[in-house]
């Protein structure tokens, strides 16, 4: 029998089932917007909003969406959300809009989102979407702001534009550039596989 | 401003120097997935172009004879990307009917395409650049073809680097990371190639 209020389904996003390290969707924007602090917390901000906006709503309509339309209609529900957010932002923080660009309406392709809709929403109620959706978008947010520090602080010495090093630092120049996204998840995931393996012997 | 030399450049800058998958990091999820056996990388990257070309056509028309004169610009990115569903839907009904063996070729590669993020990806970039339809054409080409490219020298590393002694902790994806990092590494080279 499952609980209506269950806050173990909150904690399974940020760390158990955590959406990038562990089931690896939702990649392209993690990698992309990830070299400044700035831009990742805004993307962060971005997809907490729309994972918990889209969860309420499909875990609502989960009844009377007949069962073999339910993918589009679940496209159109957070394609509402996305949009609402692109233009929140424009208003609000253009700077961050700029620096978002296209990874902004991307969102609506992010696998977490259809993921967690599908996979979560349609099955569970609302509160526990709700709590889901929180979940899982703090996971994304967590990663994606620990990949951003490492990125920012290693290849241009600032941390949220503040310096951090004297003026004799020469930056890793590479951290910021793409291939470092892609040296800083590798890492990342060697890491988590090796935490996971330590488990397994103890 | 439509030349010969502009196309080329658009489908050079598309295809090499800002590569879709290493330089702008979309469609990530199927080429970690897809890319660790060179036949079925082989079926999707032909499948990318095709899908591609045809969408980023698609949604230029709607976008500009559609959306703008109506001023419904803000319904873009719904608009897309139920375009992009049901255009794979119908695509995938008349390979079956009319085409059974390139139906078997793409097999399951066809329905994955609809999340693929490079395909909507290449329709928002075109008409943020504002491109006429020749142009976006050319680049939609460029974006899919250096997806293939990308995606086909990438499976045959990663069916190299099988055999390879790994530290145990790198096994599997993270290597496959690295190994992206170094691709991107050697693309950025291009990057001086000349501006767009």
């Amino acid at each position: 029998m499952k609980k209506i209020i269950d806050f173990k389904v909150f904690l399974n996003g940020i760390w158990r089932e955590n959406p990038i390290l562990f089931i690896m969707l939702g990649l392209c924007p993690v990698l992309a917007v990830s070299s400044s602090i700035k831009d990742a917390l805004g993307m962060g901000i971005a997809v907490i909003f729309v994972l918990t906006g889209s969860n309420f709503v499909i875990s609502l309509i989960k009844n009377i969406v007949p069962s073999h339309v339910r993918i589009p209609v679940y496209i159109v529900v957070i394609a509402t959300f996305v949009t609402i957010t692109d233009y929140t932002l424009a208003a609000y923080s253009p700077q961050i809009h700029r620096n978002l660009g296209v990874y902004l309406p991307l969102i609506v392709v992010n696998c977490i989102i259809l993921g967690r809709a599908e996979g979560f929403a349609s099955k569970n109620n609302v509160i526990n979407s709700i709590l889901d959706g929180l979940g899982m978008g703090l996971g994304f947010t967590l990663i994606i702001f620990v990949i951003a520090t490492i990125r920012e602080v290693l290849g241009n010495g600032t941390f949220m534009g503040k310096a951090l090093f004297g003026p004799d630092f020469s930056p890793f120049l590479i951290m910021i550039m793409p291939p470092g996204a892609f040296l800083v998840i590798g890492i990342l995931i060697a890491l988590k596989q090796k935490i996971e393996k330590g488990k397994k012997i103890c | 401003m439509l030349n010969e030399t502009n196309l080329f450049f658009i489908f050079l800058s598309a295809f090499l120097i800002n590569n879709i998958l290493l330089i702008r990091f979309l469609g990530l999820c199927s080429f970690i997935g897809i890319s660790t056996n060179i036949k079925s990388s082989i079926g999707m990257g032909i499948a990318v172009i095709f899908v591609t070309v045809m969408a980023c056509s698609i949604s230029w028309a709607v976008y500009n004879f559609l959306l703008l004169p109506f001023h419904l610009e803000y319904l873009r990115t719904t608009t897309f990307i139920l375009t992009i569903a049901s255009f794979v839907q119908f695509e995938e009904m008349i390979i079956r009917k009319k085409l059974p063996a390139l139906y078997r070729a793409f097999g399951i590669y066809l329905p994955l395409i609809t999340t693929n993020c490079a395909i909507l990806a290449s329709a928002f970039l075109g008409i943020d650049y504002k491109f006429s339809f020749i142009q976006n054409f050319v680049f939609s080409l460029g974006i899919s073809a250096g997806y293939c490219f990308v995606i086909i020298v990438f499976a045959t590393i990663r069916e190299e680097i099988e055999l390879a002694p790994i530290p145990e902790s790198f096994r599997g994806v993270p290597i496959a990371f690295i190994l992206a990092a170094l691709m991107s590494l050697a693309f950025l080279g291009f990057k001086g190639l000349f501006k767009l």
